[in-house]
């Protein structure tokens, strides 16, 4: 699975907004380059990153080839209560990866 | 019309040779582009979002620097003011690029659970242009903000 | 210039400054020259692109590799531990080569001598986990080059190539990074050229490179042939670099325009 680095805070009130942020090693390869032999590189990028809180998807983002290398996403979601955040990116040639961290609510 | 010599007349002559002048200069002017966002795609794309409705600026603030090192990547960030209850949230973000190959950039769907209203991402631009995020509220309203980039090139290029 | 130079070796005073080096006072790393948004994709920790190399990198330190199924840690442990303040003496002189070795170079004589592994190739992913892992040990920590009859020479060599004009454009390096280090050439800001951030996020290559990618960019950049990576002209070059920037610490992953 491709390198990815999260940042989810460990713990948090309930009703806080927390930041989570979201670094995955992908070259989001924008299918515009050309070899020096003149051919085009095929497109490989990730299309969708979601994020679900136990479960529940509460942000979700399509990517376009003009997002750079190495994405980097940081949003914003309510603590509600303790238990799993999970990150989930998908994309060309059956590219998927997941990462998830645990929250403590109280 | 060729005449009962069999050769061309000077007039024939001269037409086909003009014109495969003509054509050969028309030939080596054609340009292959790359592909290119103009505003007018990037008007279209925003159509496909937006449909019939009425975007106003505002409320959105969209930051990125004036002055970019290298268009490779380039941070970004949007916010929006809303109290973000389940009556009152932005719904999406939208942010488009008017010369980059192509418009779209990245589409964020938020909701009451986000909180705060806005995302932080790094994006690619292919040269100095503007670039525009557009929030849709749960309103049905849309709303929006636009920023101009200078985007130079390092000066020593690597060989690709 | 090259007479001073002379002298200077002669009287044995290499740790002198020398006519057009930047004073120590005066030294700033490339990252004083970046834009407020590159600096701050430096400073975090949770968005360096780099440090993704770095976590491969750490991957890499365990995983048993080779005929002799060893794994970094099987000899160097924690490399947290031990690594600390490696790259800052990088490029060091190799006993067996009886020459100065790179920090890539170093990691592919333990694979190859050590691990029985065959080398990683120069710029692939692997190694540059590897190096960008061990590097960053020494964040912080200031470059201290040893300096002796053994390295000398080879000292002597990279300072050469330094202040020699080449290429097509017919530039040496020091006319940019000694002379008119702070202006602009084509929209950029000239930086003095200290390798404090190697293996480096360059946000032309989007990716993490080392320093002999960049130095052959330079040398494309002059329009002079280029030498080819592990080339001892290379490495002589990073040993007078890394020695020019002595006392300037190390910030590896660096993130560069």
């Amino acid at each position: 699975m491709a390198s990815a680095l999260i940042r989810v805070p460990e713990r948090a009130r309930r009703g806080e907004v927390v930041e989570i942020r979201a670094l995955i090693g992908h070259p989001m390869e924008t299918g515009y380059r050309r070899t020096q032999q003149g051919e085009r590189i095929p497109r490989d990028i990730i299309r969708l990153f979601t994020c679900t809180y136990n479960g529940t998807e509460v942000f979700r983002a399509e990517l376009h080839p003009a997002i750079a290398a190495n994405p980097f996403i940081a949003f914003w979601t309510v603590a509600t209560e303790s238990g799993t955040i999970a990150l989930h990116w998908t994309g060309d040639n059956g590219f998927t990866a997941t990462e998830s961290a645990a929250i403590v609510v109280e | 019309m060729i005449d009962a010599s069999g050769s061309p007349s000077r007039r024939e002559f001269l037409l086909a040779a003009g014109g495969a002048a003509a054509g050969v200069a028309l030939a080596s002017v054609v340009v292959v582009r790359p592909a290119r966002a103009t505003p007018a795609t990037m008007q279209e794309a925003i159509d496909k979002v937006v449909g019939t409705a009425r975007v106003s600026p505002g409320r959105v603030k969209l930051e990125l620097p004036p002055l970019v090192e290298n268009g490779n990547t380039v941070p970004l960030v949007v916010r929006v003011e809303s109290p973000m209850t389940e009556t009152d949230h932005v719904r999406a973000i939208h942010v488009f690029a008017e010369k980059n190959p192509q418009p779209n950039v990245v589409s964020v769907f938020l909701g009451p659970r986000a909180g705060r209203a806005g995302v932080s991402t790094r994006m690619r631009l292919a040269d100095t242009q503007t670039v525009i995020a557009i929030a849709e509220l749960s309103d049905g309203s849309f709303w929006s903000d636009r920023a101009d980039v200078v985007v130079t090139l390092a000066a020593c290029l690597e060989e690709p | 210039m090259r007479r001073l130079c002379a002298v200077a070796v002669a009287l044995g005073l290499a740790s002198g400054a020398l006519a057009g080096e930047i004073p120590r006072a005066e030294r700033r790393s490339g990252y004083e020259f970046m834009s407020r948004e590159t600096r701050a994709m430096q400073d975090d920790d949770g968005a360096n692109p780099g440090l993704l190399w770095v976590l491969e990198g750490e991957t890499a330190w365990s995983r048993k590799v080779g005929a002799a199924g060893r794994a970094c840690a099987d000899c160097h442990g924690d490399g947290r531990a031990s690594m600390k303040g490696v790259a800052a003496r990088y490029p060091a002189f190799d006993t067996t080569l009886k020459r100065p070795v790179n920090l890539e170079q170093r990691i592919n004589v333990c694979r190859t001598e050590r691990q029985q592994a065959p080398p990683l190739a120069y710029e692939s992913r692997e190694l540059l986990a590897l190096t960008a892992y061990v590097a960053r040990q020494s964040r912080g920590l200031p470059i201290d080059i040893a300096v002796d009859a053994r390295t000398q020479p080879f000292l002597d060599n990279g300072r050469a190539a330094f202040y020699r004009r080449q290429g097509q454009l017919n530039l040496a390096c020091s006319q940019c990074h000694d002379d008119n280090w702070g202006k602009r050439l084509a929209g950029n800001v000239i930086p003095q050229a200290h390798p404090t951030g190697y293996p480096v996020y360059r946000l032309e290559w989007q990716s993490l490179g080392s320093l002999q990618r960049r130095l052959r960019n330079c040398l494309v950049g002059i329009r002079a042939e280029p030498y080819e990576y592990g080339a001892p002209e290379l490495v002589e070059l990073e040993l007078f670099l890394m020695w020019r920037a002595r006392g300037m610490a190390i910030e590896t992953p660096g993130v560069r325009p």
